[in-house]
């Protein structure tokens, strides 16, 4: 399984995806520039990503504490997320997601 | 400039692991003065996650990261220490040779204290606002873009625009309106994180007309030489953009964590942390110590329990290097009559 992610400079990555991490955890531990400053608390905005538009109806809708924290992140658009509320599970399998202004380390 | 004030040790960040290092100073009769930049003791767990539960605090199954800042406060409490929040410590200094050795730390609002031992507890870094990646914005900071607010009088007859959706956003927009030759507010959507009774009043202003609200992404500055004449924006539920003219940005979007003054201690730095010995976390430089989430040394991890466990050793050493002629003794505080004589409890 896995996600492609694309960074600030446009580049694609593909990255092996596992179950029960967070994206974020997936793009961090793959060594990809990524702050995610509060570690997954959904407290700082800095994991903020954004998801390619066919994926967009297909990941869990981002609760009220995603939707306050974004308000912490720039650029933010309807396709914005923030990686760490975004749970991996089988069917995410080749997830797209681009790295968000902001969200470089 | 004011006179120079005195101490044992000056403790920079007030983050759990600075805070319990007042204790453990405190024990062994060593006097504490501490600095940061936020305006409250708790560093992370205060700013970042006051309401969120922490697990793994040795014998409190479940505490909140402000919980656990009010309860390493009580636990200080008996040691006096000085606290001087609000305050970027930014240089420190060696004075005098031998056994006068000690150390100057200055602050960004000039003040000055003078202890034997310097502790950084700097954690992540400073908090600092959030920048908004906006092409050029450094051009125009302190000039026409500002994070924060230090003097209203500075924002007198200027044509505002504020950017966020939080309590800083709001305050301010309430604050700055009456003194303000126009006043704007602009947020990513049309709901806010702020208090209530804030909100409706702001909404009441742009009821009367006595402000604008756009609901809007902010695209770019316009001006020149660092003087604003316009922000650029896309509106949030259409694809128009268009400008809204002012001379003043003020943009709230939360804090980050930046390392800061403490880089440019001349310490050897590991990957941006402070490298230190296991034995006494003292860092490359004689007398200045560092624990907590700003060190590091093989094997370290960024818990509040390691940070409490290095404090307890760097005491050790801070009160050989304050009381060189004194005698170090272990001691429990179950069964001290000294020890408890300090905690006020004997
Ligand atoms: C969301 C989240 C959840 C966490 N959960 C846990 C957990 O469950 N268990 C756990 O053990 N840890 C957890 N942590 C980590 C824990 O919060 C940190 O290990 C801890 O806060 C480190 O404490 P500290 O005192 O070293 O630094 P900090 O808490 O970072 O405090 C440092 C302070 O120093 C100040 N400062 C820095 N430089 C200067 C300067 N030059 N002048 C003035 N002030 C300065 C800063 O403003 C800050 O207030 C979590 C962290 C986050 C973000
Ligand atoms: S890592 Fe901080 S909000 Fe996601």
């Amino acid at each position: 399984m896995h996600i492609i992610v694309t960074d600030r400079d446009g580049n694609d990555h593909t990255l092996e995806a596992l179950e029960g991490w967070r994206v974020m955890e997936i793009i961090r531990d793959y060594g990809l520039p990524i702050k995610a400053e509060c570690g997954g608390a959904c407290a700082c905005g800095t994991c903020h990503v954004y998801v390619a538009p066919e994926w967009v109806g297909r990941l869990y809708p981002a609760s009220e504490d995603e939707i306050y924290m974004l308000d912490s992140a720039f650029e933010v658009e309807k396709n914005s997320r923030l990686s760490c509320q975004i749970l991996f599970t089988p069917e995410l399998d080749g997830l797209r997601v681009t790295l968000a202004p902001g969200s470089e380390s | 400039m004011s006179e120079i004030q005195e101490t044992d040790v000056v403790i920079i960040g007030a983050g759990p692991v600075g805070l319990f290092a007042v204790f453990e100073l405190g024990l062994l009769d060593l006097k504490c003065h501490l600095i940061d930049i936020l305006d409250k003791p708790g560093g992370q767990c205060a700013e970042l996650y006051p309401e969120k539960p922490i697990y793994d605090i040795p014998a409190l199954p479940i505490v909140t990261g402000q919980e656990l800042t009010d309860r390493l406060m009580e636990q200080i409490k008996p040691f006096g220490a000085t606290f001087h929040l609000g305050q970027m410590a930014e240089k420190i200094a060696k004075q005098g040779e031998g056994a006068d050795e000690c150390w100057i730390v200055t602050t960004d609002m000039g003040m000055q204290i003078k202890a034997k031992v310097i502790v950084i507890a700097a954690g992540g870094g400073s908090f600092v606002p959030k920048k908004p990646p906006i092409k050029g914005i450094e051009e125009f900071e302190d000039i026409s873009v500002f994070y924060a607010v230090r003097k209203m009088d500075r924002f007198k007859d200027k044509k505002i625009l504020i950017a966020g959706g939080g309590d800083s956003a709001l305050d301010w927009t309430l604050n700055l309106h009456p003194l303000a030759a126009s006043m704007a507010l602009i947020h990513r959507r049309d709901d806010f994180r702020a208090a209530p009774d804030s909100v409706n009043k702001m909404r009441g202003l742009v009821a009367n007309g006595a402000m604008d609200l756009h609901i809007a992404n902010i695209l770019g500055l316009n001006g020149e030489n660092g003087v604003l004449e316009s922000v650029s924006v896309k509106a949030s539920d259409s694809d128009a953009v268009y400008d809204i003219p002012c001379d003043t940005l003020l943009a709230f979007y939360g804090l980050t964590m930046k390392l800061g003054p403490v880089a440019e201690f001349g310490l050897n730095l590991h990957e941006n942390l402070i490298a230190v010995d296991t034995e006494k976390f003292e860092t490359s430089t004689k007398g200045v110590f560092a624990i907590g989430d700003i060190n590091w040394y093989p094997g370290k991890l960024k818990l509040i329990l390691s940070g409490f466990h290095e404090a307890a050793l760097m005491a050790q050493e801070a009160f050989r290097i304050v009381h060189p002629d004194k005698k170090l003794r272990f001691q429990y505080t179950t069964s001290s009559s000294d020890l408890q004589k300090k905690l006020g409890v004997a």
